[in-house]
Order: structure tokens, then sequence, then C-alpha cells
């Protein structure tokens, strides 16, 4: 071997770390694969709680606006308002204008006639239940309840705002068990065309933690002078309870669960090299110096602890990702913080579960283990 | 002799079994733990979920029309129908009583205030209970708001529900520069702000006054608008959306009996007499999906557990198995065939197992009662269903870890193992 003149010690050291892993194929293998399942399942876990935050948000976001920027009373919105809403919310979120007037029914009767951009109101508020949503210019959506007043036999109708008269036609209905049931919803521009109101409030559904939101109804307030802007404390108050609950649970069956995996890892690793007590003995046997043969297995298992981390770091990824897209139906985005944190637990505890061996096994002389005592 | 064999082996390997009983019984704890918190996390979360308010809403068969954006009403209050007070009770003589957390009245009016310059505004008044003690049969009960709008918040003192102290949302507050504290004349008659109201939603430019104020101020004692009902309920499936009337005897009697958001509606349709119970789709469609994602998570992380926690205990039976191979050699060279032998060590296995999965099950439920404890403040309830389940998991999980073991350990020669070389 070219190693031999230049300096024997670290070659022979790598050699036998081959050979031990090499010739004992079985037994380092079965080592390794235990390694490997707890890395994995640490990896998942850890990535799931770091990522389960914002998968739960997106769910949370069905529940619709947490933002409403509203006009001072009886007035509209400046126009310029929903850029600046725009601009403010950076795509960060979904922002939905609402402009609303009463107008009569052709028999006098008031029924509250509501504006929006329909096709962002059906992304916003995913729980109305719509029976067709309108599409062409004068087609109204009609509330439960305004149904029997506006158009009985849900024949076109008429509405009379301010002297103005506006023909629609009934393209569906809508329900949601609250006040919208009472209401006639149009689009945007042929509500302004008829009546000439600007819209006046402008509900937001914006995404991110709770500070962020916070700090984007500080900001949308100071942007936009002289309208309220708050945020929907219903929805922000839940949503917080809630997902602060479901972290703190999953943060428990995490460190449970990583607890197990490490006990695993040991209770392998500590039989693996207790088993191989003759090879400890024979090398001790053969001069090896106590410090060295400690060296010896403690770096066993360190490389046994790397190679696992990254495996199972992969392999853990890959599970993550197949709970994200089982559960949530959007993939789990691999995170590389939690590699650092895998391999030093991996390496820290494959280390601890050889060193424990070792330190019984110094205290026996080698000839009463080779005579398999 | 092999009661006698297994007894010794139990007396003189103390350490070993102790080491393989402590890795049974972590394993099992966590198992259990981690079944137990998944089964009752839906409960947990529910009730979490509540904190978004009512999800059911009764109003008058009859209703008319609301006129009304951003929280003021533009028609009389005395319009259309109402509901009566005296039937509110009832609600709590359903039969999904116990799933119905809180329940609360409103009559909104609308009124003339004035504060001290005078000048005078219209603005809405909602009458509601707060913390309102009724009696069913012979329970007591406490409604409210404080139930269905967890989120409100006040700044001053909450109105006893039989004085005539009102909120002021606090948007409204502003403008009518009143505080805790202050005089309000509500339609000429003056009353005390007990406190500033903020919920963050229309209510922050209403006033909210006890119930009896409101009816008196629209001269229909005993009248309400709506009820707010907070219900506990199942995830919407197929059967939840059909008709009722559609039904067959035996299907109606399953819907009847599952708390879907439709069932309790309909049943609070039959109590209260000329109502109608809708569901608030905003929030009782939205739970069900949460609920079944959070449930869903809980359910894989717990497989993570079970199947972390089996590979722990098979790992540890494994070891424990190998390092016995010179008993093993022994024995099958005084005479004992591999029958006999793999029985010796099942028999041990198992009793390792029922130990340690007693053990470990007492450890796990108080585990899962902590997690209750610290994370969700209520108790997780443990099903007693689940004890000889997890028995039975633990003694197959440390039968499969040790059957691998047991089959290598028998497979060796007895000459080489007992000379070491194995």
């Amino acid at each position: 071997m070219r190693g031999q003149r230049t300096g024997r010690g670290p070659s022979m050291f790598l050699r036998m770390l081959m050979r031990a892993a090499l010739v004992r194929r079985g037994r380092a293998a079965s080592a390794l694969l235990a390694v490997v399942i707890a890395a994995a399942v640490a990896t998942a876990m850890m990535t799931l709680y770091v990522d389960v935050q914002v998968k739960l948000r997106k769910e949370f976001r069905r529940y619709g606006a947490n933002i409403v920027v509203v006009a001072p009373e009886s007035k509209t919105l400046a126009p310029g308002t929903m850029e600046k809403v725009e601009a403010g919310l950076n795509g960060r979120g979904l922002a939905v204008p609402f402009a609303y007037a009463v107008a009569r029914t052709s028999d006098g009767s008031p029924v509250v006639v509501a504006g929006t951009d329909l096709e962002r109101a059906q992304r916003l508020n995913t729980w109305w239940s719509v029976s067709q949503w309108p599409t062409a210019k004068e087609d109204a959506l009609v509330g439960l309840k305004a149904l029997p007043v506006v158009s009985p036999k849900s024949q076109p109708f008429d509405l009379t705002f301010d002297g103005r008269t506006i023909h629609l036609n009934p393209a569906g209905t809508l329900h949601t068990g609250a006040t919208e049931d009472s209401r006639v919803y149009l689009s945007l521009a042929d509500f302004t065309n008829w009546t000439g109101l600007q819209p006046s409030a402008i509900e937001i559904a914006a995404t991110g933690s709770s500070e962020d939101i916070s700090a984007m109804v500080t900001r949308l307030g100071q942007e936009l002078a002289g309208v309220e802007v708050r945020p929907v404390r219903q929805i922000m108050e839940a949503e917080g309870r809630v997902l602060g609950k479901t972290r703190a649970a999953l943060l428990a069956s995490a460190i449970l669960i990583i607890l197990t995996a490490a006990l695993c890892v040991l209770a392998t690793l500590t039989g693996w090299v207790l088993d191989r007590r003759r090879d400890f003995a024979i090398m001790k046997a053969l001069g090896a110096s106590e410090r060295l043969v400690s060296g010896f297995f403690a770096a066993e298992a360190a490389v046994i602890g790397a190679v696992g981390a990254l495996l199972g770091f992969g392999i853990g990824i890959g599970v993550a990702a197949w709970i994200g897209e089982a559960n949530f139906n959007s993939a789990v985005t691999p995170r590389f913080s939690v590699m650092p944190i895998v391999l030093v637990g991996s390496v820290a505890v494959a280390l601890i579960s050889s060193v424990l061996p070792i330190a019984l096994l110094r205290r026996v002389q080698p000839a009463t283990i080779l005579r398999g005592e | 002799m092999f009661v006698r064999l297994v007894y010794e082996s139990f007396r003189r390997q103390r350490r070993r079994k102790l080491l393989a009983g402590i890795a049974i019984t972590l394993g099992v704890s966590v198992a259990t733990a981690m079944i137990a918190v998944a089964t009752d996390i839906g409960d947990k979360i529910n009730r979490e979920l509540r904190s978004y308010g009512a999800n059911l809403v009764v109003t008058p068969e009859e209703d008319t029309l609301d006129v009304e954006i951003g929280g003021v009403n533009l028609k009389p209050a005395s319009d259309g129908a109402f509901l009566s007070e005296s039937d509110l009770p009832k609600i709590k003589g359903t039969f999904w009583r116990n799933n119905i957390v809180g329940f609360t009245p409103v009559l909104p009016v609308g009124v003339e205030v004035s504060d001290s310059s005078r000048a005078s505004r219209k603005v809405e008044l909602v009458g509601t209970w707060f913390q309102k003690q009724i009696t069913y049969g012979k329970d007591n009960f406490t409604e409210g708001v404080h139930l269905t709008h967890p989120w409100w918040k006040v700044n001053g003192a909450w109105p006893k529900d039989d004085s005539g102290e009102v909120l002021v949302g606090e948007r409204l507050a502003e403008r009518l520069d009143v505080r805790a504290g202050s005089n309000l004349s509500i339609n000429g008659t003056p009353r005390t702000v007990s406190g500033i109201l903020s919920a963050g939603g229309e209510e922050d430019n209403q006033l909210v006054a006890p119930l009896a104020v409101a009816q008196q101020l629209i001269g229909r004692p005993g009248a309400v608008r709506r009820i707010y009902v907070s219900a506990l309920t199942k995830p919407e499936d197929a059967l939840a959306r059909r008709d009722p009337k559609s039904m067959s005897p035996e299907l109606y009697d399953r819907w009847y009996c599952s708390p879907y958001v439709q069932s309790i509606a309909y049943q609070l349709q039959e109590t209260i007499p000329h109502s109608r119970a809708e569901q608030i789709r905003q929030v009782a469609q939205n739970e069900g999906t949460v609920l079944s994602r959070i449930k869903g998570l809980m359910l894989l992380v717990t497989l993570a557990a079970l199947f972390a926690s089996a590979l722990a205990v098979s790992a540890a039976m494994a070891t424990a198995i190998l390092e016995r191979r010179t008993e093993v050699g022994l024995m099958k060279a005084l005479g004992a065939g591999n029958v006999s032998v793999a029985s010796l060590f099942f028999a041990e296995a198992a009793l390792l197992a029922l130990f340690g999965g007693l053990v470990g099950f007492v450890f796990g439920s108080l585990l899962a009662r902590q997690i209750g404890q610290s994370i969700f403040n209520s108790q997780i309830t443990i099903q007693p269903v689940l004890f000889p389940i997890i028995l039975s998991i633990a003694v197959i999980v440390t039968f499969a870890g040790s059957a691998l073991s047991v089959r290598k350990a028998m497979r060796f020669d007895p000459v080489y193992v007992l000379r070491g070389d194995a």
C-alpha cells in the first residue's frame, strides 16, 4: 500500500472502519437502518411542524376576509383606494371592493343592492352557495331571501335607484345564512353605471402571520387617510387560537416521536457494539490503546450517524411531502434548515450509544471476553 | 420445568429484562398517548373552532327582508315577525342539547342617541343577553354573548342583564366622545354607559344593551328578532345534505341522530314555534374542512408515532435476544428442540409485553392527560376500549420484534456459538 511510508496509523484506521462495515454487512446495515428511520421520522416531523402553519393558514383563509376597509358613515371610498390597497397588499392577499345602495323594486319595496367584483368575491367567500355565477352584463345574483321580493318567478326584474331604473336578469341565487341572503349582487361595472356610486368597503383576505396582518392594517391605515381599516377580530382571534393549539399538539407529538426514534437508535447501536465485544477484546489484546479502541468505535458510530442522517433526511422530506399531499393537497417545501439539527442529533445519539457500552466493556479483561464469559 | 426456566431467566438477568421492559414501556406510553390525543383532538379542535362564534341562526318563519348596510338597519324595527323570548330555554331540551355550546337572542332597534352636546344621531341598538341565567327543567344555564361572541372585549364593565346600562361600540364611542361611566340619552331616556365594546365588526358602530331595554324601546316585551346558536357539529357529508323529507325512516333516524349542522337546525326549528333555523355558512362550512385537515394531520402523525415505537420495541427485543445466543446454544446442546427454545423466548416476550404494556398504558394515559391539560385546558378522555387494544398491539409488536432474532439465534450451530465464534 502506498500509505505505508507516510503514515500507517490513519490508513489502517480507515481500513479497519471499512472492513468492519463490509465484513459484518448485515449487522452494520441494521444499525444504519435504525439511524435512517429515526432521522427520517425526525426530519418529517420537524418539517411538518415548520410547514403546518403555512398550510393551515391557507385553510383558514377560506373563512374569508380578515381585514376590512370601510368608508366613513354613508360616504364612499375615494377613487384610487382600490389601487392603493392592491399596492399595499403587494400580491399577498385578495382585495374585493363592495358598493352598496338601497334600491326599490317595481312595487316599491326596498332592497339592498351590492356591486362587487364577482370573480374575486367567488374566490374570497368560498362558503357562498351559488346556483350559478352571473357572467353576462346585467346578470344579477339574487339572495335567497331577496328572491321572493324582487323576482318571485325568477323572471327578469326592474330596480330603481334615485330615479334611474336597471333591468336585471336573475342568473343565479345566493345562500349564505347571513345578511347576504337579503341582497342582490351585481358586477361592479353594472352597479356604478346604474347608480353612479363608488365602493364603500373593501374586504381583504391577507395571508401571513398575525403580526404581518397587524402590520398591514397599520400600513394601510396610514396610506388611506380618512377611512377605517380594521382587522376582523372574529376571524383573527379564532384562527390564532386554533392554529396555536394545533401547533402545540403537533409539537408535543413531534417531541414524543423523536424521543422514541432516538431510543430505537440507542437500543440498536448499543446492541451492535456489545455484539462486537470480541473485536474489542482482540484489539486490546493486540496492544491497541484504550483511546484508539474507543476512538475506533466512536468513529464508526459517527459515520453511521452521519450517513444515516443524510439518507434519513432525504426520506423524511419525502414522507413530509407525502403527508402534505395526502392531507393538504399541496406539497410541503423541503426545509434545509432542519438538516443540521438532524445531522447533529443523529451523530450525537450514535456517539452516546457507542460510548456507553464501551465504558462498560472497558472494565472487563480482554481475556474474559475472549474466553466467552 | 418451563415455568422455572422463565422464572429463573427473569430472576438472573434482571438488567437485560429491565432494559427490554423499559423499551416496551416507553414505546407503549408514546403509542397510548398519541392514540388518545389523536382520537380526542377532533373534539378538542371542534371546541376551539367555536371561538368563530355561532354557526346557526334562528329567524322567524315569516321573516321580512333585511334592509341593512354596514350594521345599520334602514327599516323600522317593529316591522315583521318576532320570536318569543320565552321559547328560548327549550333549546336546552332538544336532543342535541349537549352539543349546543351556547345561544344568544338579538333584537336590533333603531334609536336616536344624543350626547352632552345635544347633537342627536340615528344608530342601531342591539338588545341581547350578556350572561343570562336561564332554567330548563331542573337545570340552570348561563347563556349569552360570552359564549357565542367570545371575541368581544369590553373596556369597563359588562352590563347586567336586568339593568338599563348599555355598551357603546368603540367607533361610535369615539364619535360620541363617551367613555365607561358616561351618560347617554337614548330616545330621550338617560342611560349609563357601563363599558366600551371592541368587537372588530359592525357592532363597533352600534350600541349593545340588555334584551329587555331593546324590547322596551319598541314596546314589544318578549320579542326576539334572531337567535344565534353555537353548536358542536360533525363535518358535513353526503347524508347531511339530503332533504330529510325524502329519506326512508331508518335513514331519517340516522340523519336525525347525527350532529350535522343541518339536523341540529332541523331540531331547533321543531323546538321553537314559527321559526326557521339555518346554518351560517361562513362558519359552518369551513369548520368541517379545517377540522378534517387537523384530524388528518394528527392521524398521520399518530401512524408515524406507532411506527417509531413499534420499531423501538422490536430493536430492543432483537438486541436482548441476540445477546443470549450462548444460552440458546447451551439449551440446544442439552437436547432442546427449536420449538421449546422458541416457546421459552416467546413466553418471556409475552410476559415483558404484558407488564410493559400495562405500565406503559398507565404512563401514556398520564402523558395524554398532561398534554390535554397543558394545551387544551381540558381532560383528554382515555377510552377503556383502548386498554385491550394497546395491550394486544404491544404483544404483537414484541412478538414480531423477537421473531426474527429468535429464528436467527436458533439457526446458529450450538458448537460455534458455545465456542464464541458466531
